[in-house]
């Protein structure tokens, strides 16, 4: 294989459950050594892609080549160089954290001696060691969800799949996760992760595409698609009141964009701060004033119109 | 058989491999009071050959089966005792221990994730319940024999057989653990097994039920495996235990087939 | 059919108001869960007694020539039967529910946390417990009725026996599935408990015929008194030992029980 070839390759990759369309015709392209991100709302196709992709799930249209191998008929030599972990823990409840590891690895055909020392090397990256005989279900949600990242790496993959990696974390452990995905992507290991979470996927991604609906509509790096599809600044305004569109329209003339949310507007300007003292200056008075940078989530309300957590 | 159930089988020392690991899964999971659980399960066939067998056979006597031969109510209802066991710790392991790490557990969804397939799956949890049911089938023989309730030779001969029938009603417990939907079904899987335990010659001989009654017990997989399994440690029935074994092998065949295939449905999607 | 019965029962006890009795309202609330699983129970609780009585009164009693004590293998064994059914169900209802409510769904907690004390919880659980007990006793004298093999009106009194049974071994069970660390626990206690119990204590031969250590065995299970008493009343014969000696030893492994089942709940609830 080239290194011109990439890992993952998909063109009108379709997956049909019954009448449902979960992914409808999605083209996309990983390559070796970078993080792709699959960026959406739940219910986009995310978790489906992510499934053909793992060899668990036949594609119901479309071509899907995993490491220049078809998932299908290869589905076995495929897995065994991929790592996966699936958005929802899939630890085994009546084995100890050691033995989840050293019991997975053997799937893989690895001699019980080597699982031991990769069990243990493992446990140390995600810092668990101190919790190695401890049974699985006392774990916190952190914990649990860093073991499953030490089961998806103990086979060595080349590519590691995570469906929402930090979903349900409380912030200090979605930065240690956060941190290890980092330290893996500098071994030069291609990650492959889905997120609703924009922090997420600008912190980690070189590359990702934006997923609605099944389909993809837009892709870039982060960077590129908040300048393709966002102002620099966004000004968050709230106003008492029942409804904030009444204060909508007085403000339009100020951005090059407004938003209207149920519970505040989006000002979308180039520099924050000028259009702060420009809403004073119209006598308005927000009860709230938030000026940040334009993130991925302002790109996907910008594409669908929606917010990306409901 | 093999072409027909494994279908895409390239290479058959990998795939003994992998399911040889999903069996050595249920090993490090054997745990103190599991263990105690696990080990203790041969002494509930004695428990029931010690109660029926020797105390209501006390009140029996003797039987004369359809042969001619006479023996004692124990030695005809050991045999029985043995299959329906095997039918019992088979299904134990393979449809509510099955079910729950497939339905309850989602550890097949961790497993499908690496270069484990469905049917290795399947392969592996069969024999592991093998491996179990086995050893209780070894120690229930021994007893026997001891009892003087066949000969070492013939019980030589019945070990295989009982392996045997463990394997087929593991088959069928795992293609019925692909169907399930909830643990009430499970209510209703346990009473139809007690049926089956109560009317499958296992404590009359058939000969005695209602003619139509009498043709809907001897379609019975467990009928079938007590036949086979009396014929052996009892002695007598001619040829007919080919008939029993023909049975059991078809139905360990369908059987294997189809839970690999609603496996590979279920975990596949 | 009883059980069609048993579950209007149910219906009209879930369908009334807030009762003052804080053990009612957990009774009711098990009653309540009850309208939705019963089918699955009829099976089991009802069926299935009525199938060995065919497969082992009927059909093994025909290779008993002679009876037993005087009268058919179907007449004598069927006493036994209903009081192992009483058994069956009332250690079936007192081990997985309790443990799931106390490990798996958590609901003794929530029921805690309410105004009920320790002994109400208990209570509603019990009482439900005997109500399963009772509706399976009465559907199987019913059966054994129709099928001709009671021989005496005084097998009504089979019933109130049964829930004393029932009692006497759902009060330490529960005291036992609170304290079980594992639900391997609850399947030992059948596989050592219950089903030497069900095989040994006189239901299906006699237990005289038992070597004499095995014999005393039997009797102290709570098991074979009940066994005695049953089968005394569906033969309309006097009980093998006095009635009042089978009475008060079952009511002491059902007080027992219940200050067991007591300070176990206690210190799972209590901490």
């Amino acid at each position: 294989m080239t290194t011109a070839q990439p890992l993952i390759q998909a063109r009108g990759l379709v997956k049909r459950f019954g009448s449902f369309t979960a992914v409808d015709a999605i083209d996309v392209a990983v390559r070796a050594g970078e993080a792709f991100g699959f960026l959406g709302p739940n219910g986009a196709g995310k978790s489906s892609t992510m499934r053909m992709i793992g060899c668990v799930s036949p594609p119901s249209g479309g071509e899907l080549r995993i490491l220049g191998m078809d998932p299908v008929r290869d589905g076995p030599a495929i897995r065994a160089r991929l790592g996966v972990c699936p958005q929802l823990d899939t630890l085994d409840p009546e084995l100890t954290v050691r033995e989840n590891l050293v019991t997975y690895a053997r799937y893989f055909g690895i001699p019980r001696r080597v699982a031991r020392l990769r069990a243990a090397e493992l446990l140390d990256f995600v810092q668990l060691s101190e919790r190695a005989d401890s049974k699985v279900e006392p774990l916190s949600g952190g914990m649990k969800r860093r073991l499953t990242i030490a089961r998806a790496l103990v086979n060595e993959p080349e590519i590691v799949l995570l469906d929402e990696p930090t979903t349900g974390l409380d912030p200090q452990a979605r930065h240690l996760v956060w941190e290890r995905l980092f330290q893996l992507k500098q071994q030069g290991v291609t990650l492959v992760l889905t997120t609703h979470y924009m922090d997420e996927a600008e912190q980690l991604c070189d590359r990702l595409v934006v997923m609605d609906g099944g389909r993809i509509v837009a892709e870039g790096s982060p960077r590129v698609l908040i300048e393709q599809h966002s102002t620099r600044e966004v000004v968050e305004l709230r106003f008492a009141g029942e409804s904030q569109e009444p204060f909508a329209s007085k403000l339009d003339q100020l951005g090059e964009r407004v938003e209207v949310l149920p519970d505040r507007i989006l000002l979308y300007v180039p520099d924050g701060d000028a259009a702060v003292a420009q809403v004073t200056a119209l006598g308005l008075h927000p009860i709230n004033v938030l000026v940040r940078r334009s993130g991925l989530e302002d790109v996907f309300l910008h594409l669908t119109g929606r917010t990306l957590i409901d | 058989m093999v072409a027909l159930v494994l279908p895409r089988l390239m290479d058959v020392s990998a795939a003994s491999r992998r399911s040889a690991a999903v069996a050595e899964r249920n090993v490090s999971a054997l745990k103190s009071i599991y263990w105690l659980l696990l080990v203790s399960g041969f002494i509930e066939p004695l428990l029931y050959l010690f109660s029926i067998g020797v105390g209501v056979g006390a009140l029996v006597g003797d039987l004369t089966l359809s042969n001619g031969a006479v023996v004692s109510y124990a030695a005809f209802v050991a045999p029985a005792m043995l299959a329906s066991s095997a039918m019992t710790g088979a299904f134990a392991e393979t449809t509510f221990n099955f079910f729950g790490k497939m339905k309850y557990m989602k550890l097949y969804d961790g497993v499908i994730a690496t270069p484990v397939q469905p049917f290795e799956i399947a392969l592996g949890e069969l024999a592991w319940a093998m491996l179990r049911g086995s050893a209780y089938s070894g120690a229930f023989l021994v007893v026997m024999v001891v009892m003087d309730l066949t000969t070492a030779a013939r019980a030589a001969v019945a070990f295989p057989a009982a392996v045997l029938v463990g394997f087929t009603f593991g088959a069928i417990g795992m293609t019925i653990a692909t169907f399930m939907r909830s643990w009430q079904d499970f209510d209703v899987l346990a009473s139809a097994q007690f049926v089956l335990f109560l009317f499958s010659g296992t404590f009359v001989p058939a000969q005695a039920y209602p003619t139509l009654l009498r043709w809907l017990v001897e379609v019975t997989p467990l009928y079938r495996a007590v036949h086979l399994v009396r014929g052996i440690t009892v002695g007598g029935g001619g040829w007919t235990w080919l008939l029993d074994l023909g049975y059991l092998l078809l139905v360990l065949a369908i059987g294997l087939f189809i839970a690999s295939r609603r496996m590979s449905r279920l975990l596949y999607r | 059919m009883g059980s069609e019965g048993m579950t209007q029962l149910a219906a009209k006890w879930a369908r009334r108001g807030p009762v003052r009795a804080p053990a009612l309202a957990v009774l009711q609330y098990h009653l309540v869960g009850y309208r939705r699983t019963w089918r699955g129970g009829v099976f089991s609780s009802f069926l299935l007694p009525t199938l060995t009585v065919l497969g082992f009164g009927v059909g093994v009693g025909a290779f008993i020539d002679q009876g037993v004590d005087g009268v058919s293998y179907l007449e004598w064994i069927v006493g036994g039967l209903l009081a192992s059914t009483a058994l069956q169900v009332a250690i079936a209802e007192s081990t997985w529910p309790v443990y799931s409510s106390l490990q798996w769904t958590k609901i003794y907690f929530a029921q805690y946390a309410a105004p009920l004390r320790v002994a109400d919880i208990m209570a509603g659980q019990l009482a439900f417990v005997l109500f399963r007990v009772l509706a399976s006793a009465a559907a199987f004298l019913l059966v054994t009725g129709v099928l001709g093999a009671l021989r005496s009106p005084w097998a009504v009194l089979a019933l109130p026996v049964a829930v004393l049974l029932g009692l006497a071994v759902a009060a330490p069970t529960y005291a036992y599935a609170a304290t079980a660390s594992s639900d391997s626990w609850l399947a030992l206690l059948f596989r050592f408990a219950v089903i030497p119990m069900t095989l040994f204590a006189g239901v299906f031969f006699p237990v005289e015929s038992l070597p004499v250590g095995l014999r005393w065995l039997a009797y102290a299970t709570p098991l074979w008194h009940a066994v005695d008493l049953s089968r005394a009343a569906t033969l309309g014969t006097a009980p093998v030992w006095s009635v009042t000696g089978h009475l008060l030893y079952l009511a002491a492994w059902a007080v027992g029980g219940w200050l067991l089942a007591h300070r176990a709940l206690r210190r799972k609830l209590v901490v």
